[in-house]
């Protein structure tokens, strides 16, 4: 290699020796290049790959997220549901319970009511059968005393006679009738 | 390029092509020989790191959630190398490295593809200073890595040594030192530097030839013609090796970091 470059060249030139002047160009030169593509470029590669991991894993998240609270709902409404069947069964209850005991007020009102109504007959007949019976003893006195004065003929002068005579009838037809 | 422009426009084809050919005259001053500050050869190395870096900031420069179609390109080469090298061979801690690791990669790629790129048609990294600068860097970053992590007198040990009976250690640890801390930076960069020259010298044997066989007797036109086409297979092969270069460089850095933060050998 050294003889032909020595033979065909003005300057001779071994491929294995670097240049150094090729040294400091090509180290400032990929310097340059490593400044720049690495404080520009790839960290900022990184942080968008970066982004979109959070982009895609955070979208997850979220679905996840109302998922979640979907369900959460979803158990409130049938939490909800369940509550609101049983207050109405509890106030059908109370309304089938309320209706019976009114029914029961009425009924014992009623019964109170008729029971007054017949009591009060019950007095009225027994005050009037006082009354009939009052008067009916003075009538039945005066006409056994008629009678009687017809019968016999005879006045009973003796107003006091007379009088004991009939009472003691009628108590005589009133312990009869008693018994 | 120019040199061999100038060759075959004074109709006299230089072959075989020899070393010189790699070092063309310099931009600036115009066609001195003796200068290295500016050209071909570090024009391409400063429009590898513009490019990338107009490519990166512009495609870059609005993030959006649901990719552009160029963000999402830029992305994936970042995503490609973050994932598929320093996760792969790191583990989740490799995820610090990615951004380092991904320029070294991008700037090999490009600057690979210089080879078979029409009018540029060298690679930088067949000059071996370039190979040796991302060796060097390599090196360092390993290094600085494992004594950062364990301390210097632990990540000696676990480099040096390896869980081997006594009496082999006075074999084994001089060969560790030597393929750890001496090859390791010589094998990257002369692997790389080596590819990108070979098949640049293998590029030009076949164009070279098919007009040095030309000039030499018409009658070889047909051979020329089958070199010109052996031409365009190997640039289909030097195509793999410029990716595939690009890669194991990447790979074998990332694998260096691997070993310096392992906790064992």
């Amino acid at each position: 290699m050294y003889f032909l470059a020595a033979e065909g060249g003005e300057s001779t030139h071994n491929p294995i020796i670097p240049l150094w002047q090729e040294i400091v160009v090509g180290s400032v030169a990929f310097a340059v290049l490593c400044f720049v593509l690495m404080k520009f470029v790839f960290p900022r590669m990184e942080q968008t790959f970066q982004a979109r991991v959070d982009a895609i894993e955070g979208g997850i998240k979220r679905a996840e997220a109302a998922q979640a609270e979907a369900n959460q709902l979803l158990e409130q409404y049938r939490a909800q549901l369940a509550e609101a069947r049983t207050d109405a069964a509890k106030i059908r209850d109370d309304a089938r319970a309320d209706a019976e005991g009114i029914r029961q007020d009425v009924l014992a009102k009623a019964r109170e009511e008729s029971d007054r109504i017949i009591a009060a007959g019950k007095d009225q007949l027994a005050a009037e059968r006082a009354t009939i019976v009052r008067e009916l003893r003075s009538e039945v006195g005066a006409i056994a005393v008629d009678l009687a004065s017809k019968i016999v003929g005879e006045s009973l002068a003796d107003e006091a006679r007379r009088k004991g005579t009939v009472d003691r009838f009628l108590s005589g037809l009133e312990s009869t009738g008693a018994r | 390029m120019f040199g061999q422009a100038n060759v075959l426009a004074a109709g006299q084809a230089a072959f075989p092509p020899t070393v010189e050919d790699f070092y063309l005259p310099s931009i600036l001053p115009w066609g001195a020989h003796e200068s290295y500050w500016f050209t071909k050869i570090t024009a391409m190395v400063w429009i590898a790191v513009g490019v990338l870096i107009i490519f990166f900031l512009a495609s870059y420069r609005n993030p959006q959630l649901v990719p552009t179609k160029k963000q999402w390109f830029a992305e994936s080469i970042y995503g490609f190398v973050r994932n598929n090298i320093a996760v792969d061979m790191i583990g989740h801690a490799g995820v610090r490295f990615a951004p380092y690791f991904t320029t070294l990669f991008c700037f090999v790629l490009l600057t690979n593809s210089f080879a078979i790129i029409p009018f540029f048609q060298i690679s930088p990294n067949s000059h071996i200073a370039f190979p040796a600068i991302l060796a060097i860097i390599s090196y360092v970053l390993f290094n600085y890595i494992g004594i950062k992590q364990h301390g210097f007198v632990k990540y000696f040990k676990n480099s040096l040594i390896p869980p081997a009976p006594w009496y082999i250690l006075p074999l084994l640890i001089p060969i560790e030192l030597f393929s750890t801390f001496i090859v390791r930076p010589f094998s990257l960069a002369v692997r790389l530097f080596a590819n990108m020259f070979a098949g640049h010298m293998l590029l030009l044997v076949f164009t070279l030839g098919g007009f040095a066989m030309l000039s030499a007797n018409a009658w070889l036109a047909p051979v020329s013609v089958l070199s010109w086409v052996m031409t365009i297979a190997l640039t289909f092969l030097e195509f793999l090796v410029i990716v595939l270069q690009a890669y194991v460089f990447t790979v074998l850095t990332a694998s260096y970091v691997q070993g310096a933060l392992a906790e064992e050998h």
